[in-house]
């Protein structure tokens, strides 16, 4: 019974929602296989018809930055404005920068 | 209690009747897992199949409604009928047994409606021709997600396979209701309505085999047996089947919300 019990691997879901635009993540599921991750994903996250494409990853081959390095990692931003290119004069014709 | 309504005779109507109830209540027996389902993300896919069935249902209802012709929209069709003017195969209203029961029926079934859409989008009647063309790509995702439940389940466990072999041996005499060509069905085709379900068999044998032969199951022989949902004589379970669907409808008639 137990070695039968096993729960399904967690799987991390991105979705496009637009030609063009990139694939966000959206959520996480349990499936048995690649193929079974793809056909729940495209059930459970794109039924309102948020989706033209689906990635699945497994979530054990993420590798995430570690929570308690965020001070060393990302405070270090925090006073560097000058890394924002907002110096610069950008020419009338050019839009949406 | 809301009376029941009468429908007509005519072979187009029952012919339509025939998709529109098969769907409407292959869409009750997957709506009851909502809940249940073993996992959640089945759950909502049963779901979500479920939904697909009741707008396949509803639209061919109403197109039934608009050939009658006698002012009974799809709701009064599907909730003021009474259990033999009821045209759906019998395989659908068996109750849904246990996950392996429900996925060897989504895959029978799915098979079957993706065959018969395919065709259908050739129909004489354009609106029945565009219901097809939309069904045929749910059909698609019905047939390749209970497909791969199918294998997975008779490729999978000792327990997994011997409930698939049941479910087998349980439903597959219920087939053979599929293609029982009958009087309406060689009218539909003669008028170019639709084809005689009969000749969808070739296709869906030949479908269900790969299916199976993947799962390392085979097709039972075949039997005698031959259900008679088609022609309104149903089983025993169609009854019970009805009574909830239609219970709220019968008691405050016409209710919205």
């Amino acid at each position: 019974m137990s070695d039968t019990k096993q729960e399904w691997p967690l799987w991390e879901v991105f979705v496009r929602s637009k030609s063009g635009l990139d694939h966000k993540h959206c959520g996480s599921l349990h499936a048995a296989d690649a193929p079974m991750a793809i056909q729940v994903a495209r059930d459970v996250y794109t039924r309102r018809q948020e989706g033209t494409s689906i990635w699945v990853v497994r979530s054990d081959q993420i590798v995430a930055s570690d929570p308690g390095e965020k001070g060393s990692y990302f405070d270090p931003a925090e006073d560097k404005v000058y890394r924002h290119p907002t110096f610069y004069k950008l020419p009338a014709a050019v839009d949406h920068m | 209690m809301h009376a029941s309504i009468e429908i007509g005779t005519s072979a187009a109507l029952q012919y339509l009747l025939r998709i529109g109830d098969t769907a409407l209540i292959q869409a009750q027996r997957l709506a009851e897992w909502c809940g249940h389902g073993p996992a959640l993300e089945e759950d909502i896919a049963l779901s979500n199949m479920a939904l697909d069935l009741i707008g396949q249902a509803r639209a061919v209802l109403a197109l039934a409604g608009a050939l009658e012709g006698a002012g009974h929209d799809e709701d009064q069709l599907a909730f003021l009928r009474e259990e033999r003017d009821y045209r759906n195969v019998t395989l659908v209203e068996l109750p849904r047994g246990d996950f392996a029961a429900t996925a060897l029926r989504n895959a029978m079934m799915a098979t079957f409606f993706r065959l018969l859409w395919e065709r259908l989008r050739e129909s004489r009647d354009r609106e029945l021709a565009a219901i097809a063309g939309k069904a045929v790509k749910e059909a698609r995702y019905h047939q390749r997600h209970a497909a791969d439940w199918v294998v997975r389940l008779g490729d999978g466990t000792a327990q997994s396979r011997a409930r698939m072999e049941r479910a087998l041996i349980d439903l597959w005499p219920y087939a053979a209701e599929l293609f029982a060509a009958d009087a309406v069905d060689l009218e539909a085709a003669a008028s170019g309505l639709g084809p005689a379900w009969s000749e969808l068999e070739a296709a869906w044998r030949e479908e269900m085999e790969v299916i199976l032969g993947e799962a390392g199951l085979a097709a039972p022989a075949a039997t005698p047996f031959l259900s008679t949902g088609k022609q309104g004589a149903h089983s025993e379970h169609l009854g019970y089947v009805l009574a909830e669907m239609q219970h709220l409808q019968r008691a405050y008639p016409g209710g919205v919300w």
